[in-house]
């Protein structure tokens, strides 16, 4: 009891990690993409057995993605082993089929097979089984839909991956962790504080972020799974914007020791602070390219923000972008060819997608307030946070601008997302 | 004489530092303190009243008292801007002239911005603006050990209208004293 209070009295409590939030995140799709593969996901046989439907969330994850036109298999039942009628279901239009079967092992657990057929080629192309406990059934199923993405459209799926963000209800701060598609919300940190800018760690097990729960902002680092944090910069004066370095082993983090905010290089541990650049205004958001060779940021040093970048290894920085008066939060590709970031425009602030090779620019979406965009790591989709009827949103945007996706909640904001890496 | 004077400021002190909200500490009972040890006896020796929080400007109890500058804590800036502005002048100088005088107080400032725009960018304003009354307190003459600039960017926002009169209370800088962080 004493304990407990003394962690309220600091305003802040950590909440154990199977803790599940009751505000769940509902999805929302409002475009699709151009050319659409057509496929049919049929009920698995033995499906019925486990209460939570496998397929539909197989289903849902593959048309949320925007590039397949789902083939309607109602009454169908077919197992991984069965030889379906390609002739019949290429006349339905689909292109592709996935059938499969759920089965009780011995020890109480689950075996889910399933099959993937191309029915031009009338051949089985993909095909895996996959043990696991009645718990497991979504993950499972985002399993087979990453398996069947990657077949057909030859690039990882990333329904498997996970988010962070930040919710606020009145009061009340929540670094929240949910599946790609919002669900499974658990609660890595709670605070009556603000919490701002969480950066996944490159192996996904850990978070960095800024904390204001002393009063002033801190850099922390997470480990997820043990709950356990440590402080990662708290210099005099604010520390934010932390960014991984792609080896894991150190962060990317603003610091105002002399004054302005400042880059600087900190070790994960908060050791061996080093100075990365230096202007005599702002200069903030840092963010590594994958290669680790540059550091991307926002700064004012010429007059509005702008996006540089500069050699980590020293060397003079480079404006990157020069259409209007501001243009923040730089985020690079997984492939590190584009960058994506906020432009304003007549007083709006929209996700921007910039080809590095051509310097060729596209406004991605058409609302308002844009904020904190983060590629998926196929580089396929942005998420970003932006606000509809006045509340905080969750929104994901293709790099093409076609597809798009909302998630929100009901009676909160959700704010600051940031894409986990791929699972290993 | 002195002895009971820093009893009473200790005793303001720690009133202070406990009772966050409450009644500026009444300065008649410095003075009643005084006049209760006064002999009964007829005496010609001199007494010395002091009443806190008018004689003493700068005492750490003008902080809480709504009449002193000094309970006032808050500079407002213009859009897009980290000058202090004229009208707040006269407000920092007497900030300043405390701590000058309370050498073991510290003030934490926090810059604040209004919410359009990168959260992490507005930190980055709302640290300008703490600068920006830094630098002012120390070109009056405080300590730099003295003070902190830290910003809460928009995350702490005055007002949550959004209205340019609404946005304007939001691009602030606040001084807080030990004690109040």
């Amino acid at each position: 009891m004493k304990k407990l209070k003394s962690l309220f009295f600091v305003g802040i409590f950590l909440a154990t990690a199977a803790s599940v939030s009751l505000a769940q995140l509902s999805i929302e799709i409002t475009g699709a993409g151009a050319h659409r593969i057509p496929v049919a996901v049929t009920d698995f046989a033995g499906e019925r057995v486990i209460s939570q439907a496998l397929t539909s969330v197989v289903r849902s994850d593959l048309e949320r993605s925007g590039l397949f036109l789902m083939v309607d298999a109602a009454g169908a039942l077919l197992n991984e082993g069965a030889v379906p009628n390609y002739p019949e279901w290429k006349a339905k239009g689909a292109d592709a089929l996935a059938a499969g079967s759920v089965n009780v092992m011995p020890d109480g657990r689950y075996e889910t097979r399933f099959r993937l057929h191309d029915t031009q080629k009338q051949a089985a192309i993909a095909g895996q089984a996959l043990a696991h406990n009645a718990t497991q059934i979504r993950t499972t199923a985002h399993r087979i839909a990453d398996i069947i993405y990657e077949k057909l459209t030859g690039e990882r799926g990333i329904f498997s991956t996970r988010i962070a963000y930040v919710m606020k209800s009145v009061g009340r701060y929540e670094l929240q962790i949910a599946d790609a598609d919002g669900n499974g919300a658990q609660v890595a940190l709670a605070s009556k504080e603000p919490i701002i800018s969480p950066a996944w760690s490159p192996d996904g097990g850990r978070l960095a972020y800024v904390s204001f729960e002393a009063k002033k902002p801190v850099v922390y680092v997470h480990d997820l799974v043990t709950g356990r944090r440590h402080v990662a910069a708290n210099f005099k004066g604010s520390n934010s914007a932390p960014a991984w370095s792609p080896d894991g082993a150190r962060l990317a983090v603003v610091l105002t020791k002399n004054g302005n905010s400042q880059l600087y290089v900190v070790n994960v541990d908060g050791s061996g602070v080093t100075r990365l650049a230096g202007s005599s205004g702002i200069d903030t958001e840092p963010q590594f390219s994958p290669d680790g060779a540059f550091i991307y940021f926002t700064s004012d040093r010429g007059g509005s923000p702008q996006i540089y970048r500069q050699p980590v290894d020293g060397g003079p920085a480079q404006r990157i972008t020069f259409d209007g008066s501001y243009n923040v939060t730089p985020r690079l590709s997984p492939d590190g060819k584009s960058l994506a970031y906020v432009s304003r425009d007549s007083g709006r602030f929209r996700v921007t997608i910039m080809d590095l090779g051509t310097r060729q620019t596209q406004i991605l979406t058409d609302t308002a307030k844009d904020e904190s965009p983060s590629f998926s790591p196929n580089g396929r989709m942005i998420l970003f946070a932006t606000e509809v009827g006045g509340r905080g949103v969750l929104a994901a945007v293709s790099t093409d601008g076609r597809v798009k996706h909302r998630l929100s909640v009901q009676a909160a904001d959700v704010r600051e997302p940031a894409w986990g890496p791929l699972n290993k | 004489m002195r002895k009971f004077f820093t009893l009473s400021i200790s005793l303001i002190f720690l009133a202070g530092l406990v009772g966050c909200g409450s009644q500026p500490p009444a300065p008649e009972q410095a003075g009643a303190g005084v006049e209760d040890r006064t002999p009964s006896a007829v005496s010609t020796a001199p007494v010395t009243p002091v009443t806190v929080g008018q004689g003493d400007l700068y005492g750490i109890a003008a902080l809480k008292d709504p009449k002193s500058p000094l309970s006032k804590r808050s500079i407002y800036f213009d859009y897009d801007s980290y000058v202090v502005k004229d009208e707040f002048k006269s407000l920092l100088d007497h900030h300043a002239k405390f701590l000058v005088k309370n050498g073991q107080m510290k003030m934490l400032i926090q810059g604040h911005a209004d919410e359009r725009g990168s959260r992490e960018y507005n930190l980055a304003l709302g640290q300008k603006r703490a600068e920006a009354v830094r630098k002012a307190l120390i070109l009056l003459g405080a300590k730099d050990a003295q003070l902190e600039s830290v910003s809460l960017g928009e995350e702490k926002p005055a007002c949550v209208d959004q209205s340019e009169s609404c946005w304007a209370q939001n691009r602030r800088g606040d001084m807080l004293y030990s004690g109040e962080f």
